[in-house]
């Protein structure tokens, strides 16, 4: 129990410049050194790393509306499907044998940086409306997205989610991860989930399309997520499909994001109470 | 019995830098993401059946840090106990206080995400450590005490300079690494087909710099060693090392252009560093053997001591 009790405390989450208490031991064992670590250079980290900390891991959500600004009368659609154009490259095995709890998952994985179905639909494209929504602000969702980690993957490989809504990163593995989110605009993380059940949460601070999400345990996972401050986003699926709903009517900029096929954009218009068709087509990487 | 101990100690440091280069190479540096505990445990009792995929690595090169850590402090104080050289027991402290740097380094550059600066500090700390580790064994070391009689200027000149041009070597190997500029250029020994590359990029330009070091470290390499092979013969305490320059440098550039053909392979890739260091090492050895008679003085000291 103690142990238990111990690692729930351990699942910390560090962001840039920032320390947590664990380090303040450190500060007192290494002033006790004496002369020998009375060097500038010392002196200046102990000021950095005896600082101060936190284990806060959630910005602040902004404030949001509680009702959503568009009206259900004259709401529109956006739907459409993403292809990919070419013959689809033959997904590589995963190699996890570096962790025997992964390795005995299957050993048939396979990578997931370009995932074709039938008829060529591409999968795992964000596609969302980048442009178009003027100043419209939007709720935040109160129910949480989940990102799992499962059999030594992310689950799923790409989502979405809205500024200050809550993401959850679930530990479905017997073994461990470390959570480690590399965006560019919001803050970096990474916390560690030693044990199966963990659950870390955090909230985006502002939009970003995409924040790439790595464990560095196994390097081969990967995931990503798509942060916006509206709910107009979708991820294809195996049919490649997308459906973008609840657009008032106007003229949208969609962007349709892949992980190694790059982004494009389309410009459509959706009236009232309409349905506009968007079609995306991605060709291989040269 | 100092001095094999001293050697003892310089021998883990070597481990240490292959270690820490491993974790580099395997992309590990952030499996552990808290430091200095492990995912919450005292990292000396972190169960072994959890060090998996790039924790392996970067656990590992926590604990042999700590071993080597411990092991310069005992160095440190049987040097302040038993050596009656005051520079030598300095040389120790230096040891100590840059060992106890170094993981601090290693641990701020975990805790903020590994930035370039502070990772190539960390990498170019290692090489000080290392190099004070193989100082204390020379100058322990009988050979060291029996003194000399060289006064060869301009041997003193180019085995300091290429050591020098060794350790700028490192430091821009180790941004090369950091940056994540290794294969910017993808070809060897050309440069995209080129002999100098026909487009430029901050990692293009990093990665040349390595390579153009490369070339100036070969040309004091050889010099060196044909001065030593000219005039020095018959000094098997100068011949030896040379002899090791020559054939650590033809070692090295293979690695090095195995590490671009090869996509980085991750053992490739620490070999190479590990063999840089101890390219250093060994001509800060020749360096120091050409400037024993400078230290004449210690002679007598360590005489009258005895």
């Amino acid at each position: 129990m103690a142990r238990d009790s111990r690692l729930e405390a351990t699942e910390t989450q560090r962001h840039r410049g920032q320390f947590d208490g664990s380090s303040l031991w450190l500060c007192g064992s290494v002033t006790r050194l004496g002369p020998l670590l009375s060097a500038v250079f010392v002196a200046s980290v102990l000021t950095v790393a005896c600082g101060g900390g936190s284990q806060e891991s959630a910005a602040p959500p902004p404030p949001a509306p509680t009702e959503n600004p568009v009206d259900p009368a004259t709401a529109g659609n956006v739907t459409g499907r993403v292809a990919f154009a070419g013959t689809p490259p033959k997904p590589a095995l995963l190699r996890m044998d570096s962790d025997p709890n992964c390795a005995g998952e299957g050993g048939s994985a396979t990578e997931e940086s370009v995932v074709v179905g039938d008829g060529g639909a591409l999968r795992n494209v964000f596609v969302y409306v980048k442009d178009g929504l003027g100043s419209l602000r939007f709720p935040i969702p109160s129910t949480p997205v989940l990102l799992d980690q499962k059999g030594c993957r992310y689950i799923p490989h790409v989502l979405g989610a809205q500024v200050g809504q809550t993401v959850e990163v679930l530990n479905s593995d017997p073994t461990l991860h470390n959570v480690h989110a590399v965006p560019g605009s919001n803050d970096e993380f990474n916390t560690g989930q030693p044990l199966p059940g963990m659950k870390h949460t955090h909230r985006f601070s502002v939009s970003e399309v995409m924040v790439p999400f790595k464990c560095d345990v196994h390097p081969w996972m990967r995931a990503y997520v798509g942060v916006l401050d509206h709910p107009f986003f979708a991820v294809t699926g195996p049919d490649g499909s997308f459906t973008l709903s609840g657009l008032p009517p106007g003229t949208y900029t969609i962007e349709a994001w892949h992980e190694t096929l790059g982004r494009q954009t389309q410009t459509v218009t959706v009236a009232a109470k309409e349905t506009a068709d968007v079609m995306f087509s991605f060709a291989p990487a040269s | 019995m100092l001095h094999r101990f001293g050697v003892v100690v310089a021998a883990s440091t070597a481990v240490l830098i292959f270690a820490g280069g491993l974790v580099t190479s395997t992309g590990s540096g952030l499996s552990v993401p808290d430091w200095p505990t492990t995912y919450g445990w005292n990292m000396f009792t972190f169960p072994i059946d959890k060090w998996v995929g790039g924790i392996y690595y970067e656990h590992s090169h926590r604990l042999i840090a700590s071993g080597v850590g411990v092991l310069i402090l005992v160095l440190a104080a049987w040097l302040w106990r038993a050596e009656p050289r005051r520079w030598v027991r300095r040389l120790g402290y230096a040891a100590l206080a840059a060992v106890v740097t170094q993981g601090i380094l290693g641990g701020i550059t975990v805790l903020w995400f590994l930035p370039d600066p502070i990772s190539i500090a960390h990498a170019g700390l290692a090489q000080l450590v290392f190099c004070l580790t193989v100082a204390i064994a020379l100058v322990t070391s009988r050979g060291w005490k029996r003194g000399s009689t060289l006064d060869d200027g301009p041997l003193r000149t180019v085995s300091v300079a290429t050591t020098a041009l060794i350790y700028v070597q490192i430091l821009l190997g180790a941004t090369m690494r950091h940056t994540g500029a290794g294969l910017a250029i993808p070809d060897f020994p050309l440069a995209f087909g080129q002999l100098v590359p026909p487009v430029w990029t901050g990692p293009i330009a990093i990665h040349f710099a390595h390579r153009v070091g490369a070339l100036v470290v070969a040309v004091f390499v050889l010099a060196t060693v044909a001065h030593v092979l000219s005039h020095h013969r018959g000094r098997p305490e100068l011949k030896r090392p040379a002899l090791l320059l020559a054939a650590g440098l033809v070692v090295q550039i293979t690695l090095g252009a195995l590490t671009v053909l090869s996509g980085k392979e991750y053992i490739i890739n620490s070999l190479h560093v590990v063999t840089g260091a101890l390219l250093l090492v060994t001509s800060l050895v020749l360096a120091l053997r050409a400037h024993r008679s400078r230290f004449a003085a210690d002679v007598e000291t360590v005489r009258v001591a005895a």
